[in-house]
């Protein structure tokens, strides 16, 4: 911050980034204005940027027509479910690479990593029979079993990075106090493992919402979630588009808000530790 | 160290995750390696037989697959350049003394947080429409014929579309490794009479390299993968324009639940990712030890 920095290069950088920003910001911003407009004027050429009568009946109709709620509460149940087992089988994991690290535990690390690589659709085929013979096709079930084992390597990993960050001295301060593995899990490590913990279940859940391979292709309707909701909109009759901005304005809306919380987060849990 | 009993409570931690792991890794993959030699139609149950290689002979050389591992390459490709070709400016632009700059930041991520269903529709139809569309009303500002994106240049409109998703994130990753710089470092070079040319390049380059890699590696393992958004914009037409490998798959089994063509093109899916996955780990793998 000691270099010196004249007044017109901030005013040429500043103006350069906000142009840039709002470019990169305006398909979204786009959407939520159209999403207020009648079918009629959504679809007008010469469009209107603001100067068009607002009206919220979108919101309504996507409702009304299509039950909006049944499938936001299935993305709710989906993403929130996997991300919930899945830190249930990541905390123990992660705690114990990250305490009680083995010759292998490198090793285990890498391999875990390495299923993330693995294409859905190499595992397509069997995935979608075996879903079909035991019932499970558009079950919200059968998702939160998939995404959660899809995610648990970045869960795994992201805990790990920040188990690894408190201070092993701690620990053994708190086992000559006499501490049991119970009460140290309880009063020193949860303490100052939840801010690792919120963001890792904040990455996994804008990862599980919009996740669209597993839930385009196994769910249809009772267990569709907002992914698949919203592909419905691919295949139309008549004017749609206000109708298609209100429901992708109210899809996006959460987990835009959760991801703007969580960005610094974002980078380490997606690149696995790899940039800081 | 560690006691022996904390030694047997730590596997007996970690054995559940890396346990699910395993069956999750193993049993479909066998499953689509024992299909990939089946001759196998849910159209027609009941008639299945082994055939050896005869699925992949097929897959192979079918004209369909070799049309599709070009659109991979060329949708990997061009969203590769053109995420780290923008991503570098943004992030240095971002890294300078900027007013606002968390607002800035905010919408510059944004598009990565919007699910792939629904800004591949808000692209097709609000943007990209050829009579209503956005862009078509800016070319008719400049005198222009709006161009008909989906049927005129069907993979380029997605790969701008998917380029608008990842762009974020290359963009967020090398502003984080940028603004590790050293400061310092910066002002050492500055004092020794360094332009703001030959800072860039012998400080920033040299330090970017290793997030860039990063940014192509985890790019390509996700940008192989790419479906929703030519599952509800093109269904991989017209012709076999926008098909890509994980839609080739798809189409396969889903459309003509051909299991055993479809499993065979599922396994050339994963041997191509694991080429790409065997140079991140080994990455990942480095940066563990230190």
């Amino acid at each position: 911050m000691a270099r010196k920095v004249t007044g017109r290069s901030v005013l040429i950088s500043t103006l350069a980034a906000w142009l840039l920003g709002f470019l990169i910001f305006f398909p979204i911003l786009w959407m939520v204005l159209t999403s207020f407009k009648t079918e009629l004027e959504a679809f007008a050429n010469p469009p209107s940027f603001l100067l068009f009568h607002w009206t919220t009946e979108n919101y309504a109709t996507v409702q009304e027509r299509s039950d909006y709620l049944h499938h936001a509460f299935n993305s709710i149940v989906i993403a929130g479910g996997s991300t919930l087992v899945a830190l249930l089988i990541a905390i123990p994991a992660a705690w114990s690479m990250a305490f009680s690290p083995t010759k292998r535990t490198k090793d285990i690390l890498l391999w875990m990593l390495s299923t993330k690589m693995m294409p859905p659709v190499g595992v397509l085929v069997p995935i979608y029979l075996i879903y079909r013979d035991f019932g499970l096709l558009d079950t919200r079930i059968g998702l939160v079993f998939l995404l959660c084992l899809g995610n648990l390597p970045i869960v795994i990993w992201m805990l790990f990075t920040y188990f690894k960050e408190i201070p092993k001295d701690i620990l053994e301060a708190a086992r000559m106090d006499g501490a049991t593995i119970g009460r140290e899990l309880i009063y020193v490590l949860t303490p100052m493992a939840i801010p690792g913990l919120a963001s890792t279940m904040l990455l996994n859940l804008i990862l599980a919402w919009n996740e669209a391979f597993w839930t385009l292709n196994l769910t249809t309707l009772d267990a569709a979630p907002l992914t698949t909701f919203i592909a419905s909109y691919s295949s139309p009759e008549g004017l749609f588009w206000a109708k298609l901005s209100a429901a992708s304005t109210l899809a996006v809306a959460p987990i835009l808000i959760i991801g703007w919380f969580s960005q610094k987060q974002l980078v380490r849990g997606l690149t696995f530790g790899a940039v800081k | 160290m560690a006691t022996r009993q904390t030694q047997v409570l730590a596997r007996a931690l970690l054995t559940p995750a890396v346990a699910l792991l395993f069956i999750w890794m193993i049993v479909p993959l066998a499953l689509t390696i024992y299909f990939s030699t089946l001759h196998y139609s849910l159209l027609d149950p009941g008639s299945e037989s082994f055939v050896g290689l005869e699925n992949f002979r097929y897959f192979l050389t079918d004209p369909a697959f070799l049309a599709s591992l070009q659109n991979t390459l060329v949708l990997v490709g061009s969203v590769l350049l053109l995420t780290i070709g923008l991503g570098i400016p943004l992030a240095l632009l971002l890294d300078q003394p900027v007013i606002g700059r968390s607002l800035v930041r905010l919408m510059v991520i944004a598009p990565f947080f919007v699910m792939p269903t629904v800004s591949a529709l808000v692209w097709k139809n609000l943007l990209m429409h050829p009579v209503s569309g956005l862009f078509a009303w800016i070319a008719t500002l400049f005198g222009a014929t709006p161009i008909d994106w989906f049927t005129d240049a069907p993979l380029f409109s997605i790969i701008l579309i998917v380029a608008w998703q990842w762009l974020p994130f290359a963009t967020l990753i090398l502003l984080t490794a940028m603004q590790s710089l050293d400061e310092e470092q910066k002002e050492a070079a500055e004092m020794d009479g360094a332009g703001a040319v030959s800072r860039f390049i012998y400080l920033t380059v040299p330090h970017l390299a290793r997030p860039v890699t990063v940014v192509i590696l985890i790019e390509t393992i996700f940008l192989l993968t790419v479906f929703a958004e030519i599952f509800v914009t093109t269904g991989g037409g017209p012709g076999m324009q926008t098909t890509n490998i994980a839609f080739l798959v798809y189409a396969q089994a889903l459309i003509q639940f051909d299991v055993g063509n479809a499993s065979a093109g599922g396994l050339v899916a994963v041997v191509i990712a694991n080429i790409v996955a065997f140079f991140l780990v080994r990455i990942v793998g480095r940066n563990l030890e230190s």
